[in-house]
């Protein structure tokens, strides 16, 4: 005889308690407004006016579709969610939102914001955050991020795209300067991420994602944050030279850059113990610290430019 | 008069009741937000609203 009434269990009904804060937590509300700020520079370089409305609505969307992505990759990760201490605590380990809810709440969310992009701003905007939210979800989450080392260098596109999809939906098309803004979260994204997995390294090997330290070890790992910043240093600074951006933001940008490289090379030289975490944890933190204020050196030149043209 | 009756089925808890309210009140909310966007847009947009640049 059985104890348990197997078709209570399986009849009973789950009935939620999720609050709207989990149904937030799941947007990654933090990712989210990095998402808000990059979009929001690439729609205010752009050489058009916008109108307030208009500007809104892309942003709003943006923004959601951002959201969208957040809710599936957490849908789709739950199981290593859970095993790793940094994750452990999203609403779903945490048994507040179930994965079908997560996964009807992400694709609502997906399919509204790709909708109202194309329908009210324009379709090729539409269409590239409908881009964004695959490369992120299906390229990044469910193809590459359990199979190679290189996955968040392939997957930094998709945070790398939200400027873009700001710029298509000022302009209605495509041009150098939002490809500029792309290519600098592009190369941004290795170093900042490696710099994380570098502290969390335990983490991602308990989960068995195979993150670029957990695979090729922390000296390696090291070597190639210190490389991509070079790149990232050069790509950033390059728009100056090549008259896309002016001298304010060259300067700024040879600055923030010789600060991230010399926490680079700090992270390459200190291999050992609590000196070597110290360096790991600053360089991660002042890779954030670097793109908000290059973002925010474009953003203050164009509001500048817009309040007094004569003197800028 | 027949006395009260007990519901049938699955009664809420309050803590399920609440939580149930608060989610009903955030889509109404998102809902809202979606109706004055579509109207906003389309008041900017006048007539051109369904003449986009593809």
């Amino acid at each position: 005889m059985s104890v348990v009434d197997h078709n209570a269990i399986e009849l009973a009904p789950r009935i939620s308690e999720a609050d709207v804060a989990d149904y937030i937590a799941l947007l990654k509300p933090r990712v989210m407004s990095l998402v808000i700020f990059t979009a929001l520079v690439g729609l205010m370089m752009a050489p058009v006016h916008v109108h307030p409305v208009l500007a809104f609505t892309s942003i709003l969307c943006i923004a959601v579709g951002a959201g969208a992505s957040g809710a599936l990759n957490m849908w789709y990760e739950s199981d290593i969610d859970a095993m790793m201490t940094r994750t452990a605590n999203r609403p779903i380990p945490r048994g507040r939102v179930t994965r079908p809810e997560a996964l009807a709440f992400g694709m609502t969310l997906a399919f509204f914001s790709v909708m109202t992009l194309g329908i009210l701003v324009n379709w090729l905007a539409g269409a590239l955050l409908a881009f964004t939210i695959f490369f992120y979800v299906v390229i990044y989450t469910i193809a590459l991020k359990r199979w190679t080392a290189q996955n968040i260098v392939v997957g930094g596109a998709a945070g790398a795209l939200p400027p873009v999809v700001a710029w298509a939906a000022a302009t209605g098309s495509l041009s150098v300067e939002p490809l500029l803004l792309f290519l600098i979260i592009f190369f941004w994204t290795p170093p900042h991420f490696w710099a994380l997995a570098l502290f969390r390294s335990d983490d991602y090997a308990r989960a068995g994602v195979p993150m670029l330290p957990v695979v090729a070890g922390p000296d390696a790992t090291r070597l190639q944050i210190l490389l991509y910043t070079i790149v990232l240093v050069a790509v950033a600074a390059a728009p100056w030279p090549l008259g896309y951006f002016d001298a304010v933001y060259g300067v700024t940008s040879l600055l923030l850059g010789g600060g991230m490289l010399a926490l680079a090379v700090n992270v390459y030289r200190r291999r050992e113990g609590s000196q070597a975490l110290r360096a790991t944890r600053k360089l991660f933190a002042f890779s954030i610290f670097y793109l908000f204020a290059l973002f925010a050196t474009l953003l203050i030149e164009v509001v500048a430019r817009a309040i007094a043209p004569s003197i800028w | 008069m027949a006395d009260k009756q007990e519901p049938d089925g699955i009664v809420l808890t309050e803590a399920q009741k609440k939580s149930r309210r608060r989610r009903s009140i955030a889509i109404a909310l998102a809902l809202g937000v979606l109706v004055v966007l579509f109207f906003a847009v389309t008041l900017v947009k006048g007539p051109a609203v369904l003449t986009r640049p593809m």
